[in-house]
This record gives C-alpha cells, sequence and structure tokens, in this order.
C-alpha cells in the first residue's frame, strides 16, 4: 500500500526514516521525498502485511502516518479524453488504449495533484 | 484521370450511393487502391478535430428592453463581452476571464452553460441618449431568449501546431498546459491524420462557404483564419455557426491553471473527392506531418526550436530530447476527433449533410508578421548598473564588508578563479554572519543559488523574475556566467521614472 509521511520540523534533523527500518527490518520503498530544513514529506510504498509495524516505530520518533487511500478520481462527464494528464504524472497512471480511451490506474496513484492542475476540463479530483 | 464535380457528388448522396470514408480510413485506400483507384471509388473524405480553440466567441443579439438601452459595456456572469456594435448586439470572447471568479470561469463557461439550458446573468450600462433613454440593466437569459446565438470565430482548426516543451528550472503554467522543468514534458495539439486543414493543404475544396460540422451542427467556413500562415504549413479558418443548433458534446469549456478560459472546439470537415490528387492528400498520416517542439522556457515571442517531430512520433507517448525519453501529453482529444469524422461520415451516407464548393478559394501565400512596436523595449543591458563589485569566493567576511562600505554597493557578486558568478553576498548576509559571530570565508554566507539574466533580456521579464523570487537584484551574465552587470530594482524604478 501507499503511505504518506510527515516530518514534523523538531524531528527533521534525526534519522527517523533510517532508524525506523533498521528497527523493525521493514522496507520502504520511497517514491517522493520532499525534505529540506524546515519540514519534510514522503510517499512510500510498504507491504499491506508490514504497515502496522513500520507506522508505530514512525510515529514513536514523531512521525505522522497515513494511508493513502484515496486515490485520484475522473468525472468523465467533464472529461474529454485529451490525455493531458497523462505526461505530468510521475506514476504512469494515466494511458490510451487502442481506441485512444484513457485509462485510469488508480491503485498506482500517490495523490500527488500535478494531474489536477493540468486538466483542462477541470476533470480530475482529490478526497473524494 | 479521375474528375467529379460537386453536383455528382451531392446527387449520390442524394440517391444514397455516396462512398464516405473518414480520413484515417482514406490512408489504407489509397495504400491499397492508389490514388486514381481511390479517387473513382470514394466520393468524400471527412475530417475531424477537437480541441481548444482560444480565439473562438459568440456573437449574440439580446433584443431590445423597455425603455430601451444602447449598451456600452457588459457582462454575462461576470465575464465581459464586447458591445461597441449598435445597441443590444454583443461579441463574447471565449478567453475573456470572469471579473469575479478569474480564470476559472470565462467566455467559454458561458457559451457552456447557455448551450447547456441555463440561466446566465446579465449586466449592461450606458450613458443613456434621447433615443436609448435607459443606463443600467439587470436581467437573466436562457439561449433561447436571444434572437442570434452565433459561434464567430476568428481562428480554428489550425492545419497543424508547434508541440511545447521547457528548458527552465521551474514549471511553467501555459496555454499549452504545464510544462515541467528540464523537459521533462512535451504536450502537443492537432489531429494529425484526421485534420481537416492537413488533408487539403492547397486548400482546392475547403474554402470560404464551405458546409462543415461545427459543434454537432451544420456551421461554414468564411474565410480563412487570422494569423493564417499557408506558407509555413500553419494554415487556419474563420468559422460561423449557430449555437443553437449545437451541442455540448462538442463545445466544452475549459481553463488552463495560469493562463485563463479556452474553448475546445469540435470541427470537421468533408473533403470532396474530385480528383487523384485530393485522394493523394487526403491519404496524409501522422508520420508525414512534421512540427516543431519549442522551448517555452524563454518567454520570449521566438521561442527555440528544440527538435522537428511528426506526429506519429508525438502520438507514441514520448520523444527523445538531449538523450533521454521525454513523455508527451496531446491537448486536444484524438478520440472525439475521430467520433467527429464519424459522425460527419454517417450525416452523409444518410443524406443529411451535402458538400459544398467554396465561393472564393483560402489564400495559398501568405505569412505572419510579428506586431509593429514603435516604443522600443527596454532589454536588461539598457538599464543595468555596469559598475558591479566582484570577490573571490575565499576572501573572508571582512573583505567583503569592506567592499560593501567602500564602494556603497550593497550586492557583491561571488566569483570563481575564473572569473564565473557562483554566488552573491549582500550587506544583510555579512550583518547576519557578525551578528552570529561567524567570519570564514566569503563563500559560507554568501547565497549560492543566485538567479541572474541575460544582457538581451527585455527588463519586463527580469522584473517579473526579482518579483516572483522577492529578491532586489540580480547579476547580468554572459553565456560563460561571467559577471557584465547587476540590475537592481532601483534601475527598474529610475527607468519607470523616465517613462511616465
Amino acid at each position: 500500500m501507499k503511505i504518506k509521511i510527515i516530518i514534523p520540523t523538531d524531528k527533521i534533523q534525526a534519522p527517523i526514516i533510517a532508524e525506523s527500518m533498521v528497527e523493525t527490518k521493514v522496507l520502504l520503498n520511497i517514491m517522493v521525498a520532499n525534505i529540506d530544513s524546515t519540514y519534510g514529506e514522503l510517499i512510500a510504498d510498504v507491504e499491506d502485511s508490514q504497515f502496522n509495524k513500520i507506522k508505530k516505530a514512525l510515529e514513536a520518533r514523531g512521525a505522522v502516518v497515513f494511508v493513502l487511500d484515496q486515490p485520484i478520481t475522473r468525472d468523465e462527464e467533464e472529461c474529454v479524453e485529451c490525455g493531458a494528464c497523462i505526461s505530468v504524472c510521475p506514476m504512469k497512471v494515466y494511458s490510451f488504449d487502442e481506441d485512444w480511451s484513457l485509462c485510469v490506474d488508480e491503485k498506482k496513484c500517490i495523490q500527488c495533484g500535478m494531474c489536477i492542475k493540468m486538466c483542462p476540463h477541470g476533470a480530475l479530483k482529490l478526497g473524494e | 484521370m479521375v474528375e467529379k464535380s460537386i453536383q455528382e457528388i451531392n446527387k449520390k448522396i442524394e440517391d444514397g450511393s455516396v462512398n464516405v470514408v473518414t480520413a484515417e480510413e482514406m490512408v489504407g485506400i489509397v495504400g491499397e487502391l492508389g490514388a486514381e483507384g481511390a479517387a473513382k471509388e470514394v466520393d468524400v473524405v471527412t475530417t475531424g478535430t477537437f480541441g481548444a480553440m482560444c480565439s473562438s466567441g459568440l456573437m449574440l443579439n439580446l433584443g431590445h428592453s423597455e425603455p430601451p438601452i444602447k449598451i456600452q459595456k457588459i457582462w454575462f456572469n461576470d465575464v465581459e463581452a464586447y458591445s461597441g456594435v449598435a445597441a443590444v448586439d454583443a461579441y463574447l470572447g471565449a478567453a475573456q476571464n470572469s471579473d469575479i471568479r478569474g480564470i476559472q470561469y470565462g467566455g467559454a463557461h458561458v457559451i457552456e452553460d447557455l448551450l447547456r439550458g441555463k440561466e446566465i446573468n446579465v449586466h449592461a450600462t450606458s450613458y443613456g441618449t434621447d433615443c436609448y433613454p435607459r443606463k443600467v440593466l439587470d436581467t437573466s437569459i436562457t439561449l433561447e431568449d436571444l434572437n442570434e446565438a452565433f459561434l464567430l470565430n476568428p481562428r480554428n482548426a489550425y492545419q497543424k501546431y508547434a508541440a511545447a516543451t521547457n528548458s527552465s528550472k521551474r514549471i511553467l503554467h501555459t496555454y499549452m498546459g504545464e510544462l515541467l522543468p528540464q523537459f521533462g514534458n512535451v504536450t502537443y495539439s492537432g489531429a494529425g491524420v484526421l485534420s481537416p486543414l492537413s488533408n487539403d493543404p492547397e486548400y482546392q475544396t475547403i474554402g470560404m462557404g464551405t458546409r462543415i460540422f461545427m459543434g454537432g451542427a451544420q456551421g461554414y467556413v468564411i474565410g480563412n483564419g487570422t494569423q493564417h500562415s499557408p506558407n509555413s504549413g500553419f494554415g487556419t479558418l474563420m468559422l460561423r455557426g449557430n449555437l443553437k443548433d449545437m451541442s455540448s458534446d462538442y463545445i466544452r469549456a475549459a481553463s488552463f491553471t495560469g493562463y485563463g478560459a479556452t474553448l475546445y472546439m469540435g470541427i470537421g470537415i468533408p473533403i470532396p473527392i474530385l480528383n487523384e490528387k485530393l485522394a493523394a492528400s487526403t491519404a496524409v498520416r501522422d508520420e508525414d506531418l512534421v512540427t516543431e517542439i519549442l522551448d517555452y522556457g524563454a518567454g520570449s515571442r521566438d521561442k527555440p526550436m528544440i527538435r522537428e517531430a511528426n506526429y506519429a512520433e508525438l502520438r507514441s507517448g514520448s520523444v527523445e530530447i538531449q538523450g533521454r525519453e521525454v513523455p508527451t501529453s496531446s491537448m486536444s482529444s484524438f478520440k472525439n476527433a475521430r467520433k467527429i469524422a464519424n459522425e460527419l461520415k454517417e450525416w452523409v451516407k444518410q443524406g443529411d449533410f451535402f458538400v459544398s464548393a467554396p465561393v472564393e478559394r483560402l489564400a495559398r501565400e501568405n505569412t505572419v508578421k510579428p506586431m509593429k512596436q514603435t516604443q522600443a523595449v527596454p532589454l536588461v543591458k539598457d538599464v543595468m548598473s555596469e559598475f558591479i563589485v566582484t570577490i573571490k569566493k575565499n576572501q573572508t567576511v571582512q573583505d567583503v564588508a569592506k567592499k560593501i562600505w567602500e564602494n556603497s554597493f550593497n550586492h557583491v557578486a561571488v566569483i570563481s578563479d575564473s572569473g564565473e558568478l557562483v554566488g552573491l553576498v549582500t550587506a544583510w548576509d555579512v550583518s547576519k554572519a557578525v551578528a552570529e559571530n561567524r567570519f570564514d570565508s566569503v563563500e559560507s554566507i554568501m547565497t549560492k543559488k543566485v538567479l541572474s539574466c541575460a544582457p538581451n533580456e527585455p527588463v519586463d521579464l527580469a522584473a517579473r523574475r526579482l518579483d516572483r523570487y522577492g529578491v532586489s537584484a540580480m547579476p547580468v551574465v554572459d553565456t560563460q556566467m561571467h559577471v557584465l552587470g547587476i540590475i537592481t530594482s532601483d534601475n527598474i524604478s529610475k527607468l519607470l521614472a523616465r517613462r511616465y
């Protein structure tokens, strides 16, 4: 499953991700990491069965963890199937089938929101 | 030699014996039968395109109010229209943004809302005359209430369009969509194999008066479009059609982030196959249509070309730029273009649509001129300070403080041994270092990610960058990163003071 890990300002100097992985031996596949001196936000893939373990370890060190279980939704009425979303998605959620119909593979979505800004028809939404 | 007339083809449409295919199907037919064979076999080839066409708008007539008004200014759902034509005529441009809601809602959205039967608020003002005494008008209307509602689109159906990419280091929000930094993606527009003008590039049958599919209704070509540029293969069309007959399947409002409102138009044009030359031209394939990929990173009218690419490459999902596979996005819908070509094909087959001969052909020789500008655009080099204080990165904080003091200059460019710009130090950085009791090398206190600009950039672009990043100065550098001068907000203020 895909999870989001938020590292608050007061924990940003500590290697809490590495510590949690070493302690639990759960491997996080980090897909997106935005970290600077004040704030950190990571998106990672983890085995479903291992989630509770790593969540506990991360939270014990001050991180905020939640499951990304609300992928992008597409309003099929608004969508004109131009495919503008295809090239901005870092996870290749969007593709064309052989009829040039737009296919959406929600499972890959990491809720980054890039496609929402790209869509000229306001057809894509998060959190619904 | 095959020679057919429009009349012969229309007779076949009337008696139901007409053979109609789409421009996609024609590729295979000409491949199999050759141009002459295909010209004998096929009577009409249908094309289609569905994409953003900002240069569109609605010419409408409201009918007269009681007491009557000669409208000077008018808004539809807070989107301003042009009403300097008689009393109650107005032209609502698709790309005009709402005064209240900004770029999320524009003329295109009013057009789509009208088409969907929604009520639209109208606010109009005037100065009042003896014959039109009223000064203010507020009402709400639907499409039915209008006497006339014609889409009158100055520039639609580009023959092909240049693709877009971005060499700069930040995301660009453009009318070609979001362009990711450092060639992160390529966006393109146009229906390629189905593109109307690309299937009749000599404009033998498409001209003034040609009956077409426009937004789901029958409309007309009323001439070449604005910026019609056949010499470079970028022909355009001016179109007219009755909005009241159109369908919201083919007329869709859109808004590009950071750019504004636009209208997605669905257009299909039938090409009567009068001779084998037309059979051959309607067999055009995606791979035959070459366009340019332009770099929008420059922010200038003349965008540098990164490479050429044909529509087959663009539609494959990625193109190669500087040795890397870059993903592509279409901004127009091929699926809808195909749907339009097929619907038009059905219309002709069913005898609901007849082909027409143009009253006048489109211009085949024309190029687009840039704007004549009578006021020279000031460049960075015209206003920058050529005097600049520099320091080597391994010098001390004290050295820099001394330089600032001696030259009474707030910004000191930090350069490497070979003279390239590597950082910037301000009096503020020095104060901070002193406050923190740090007296190391200049390198440790300087700003390393320095914004810079080129001497030939327009001042407007430099000013926009200073404003966006909230900084007060930028070094001006040549292509080798050698410092030529500095442009500060002071330089820009002085320029403005001179101007007004």
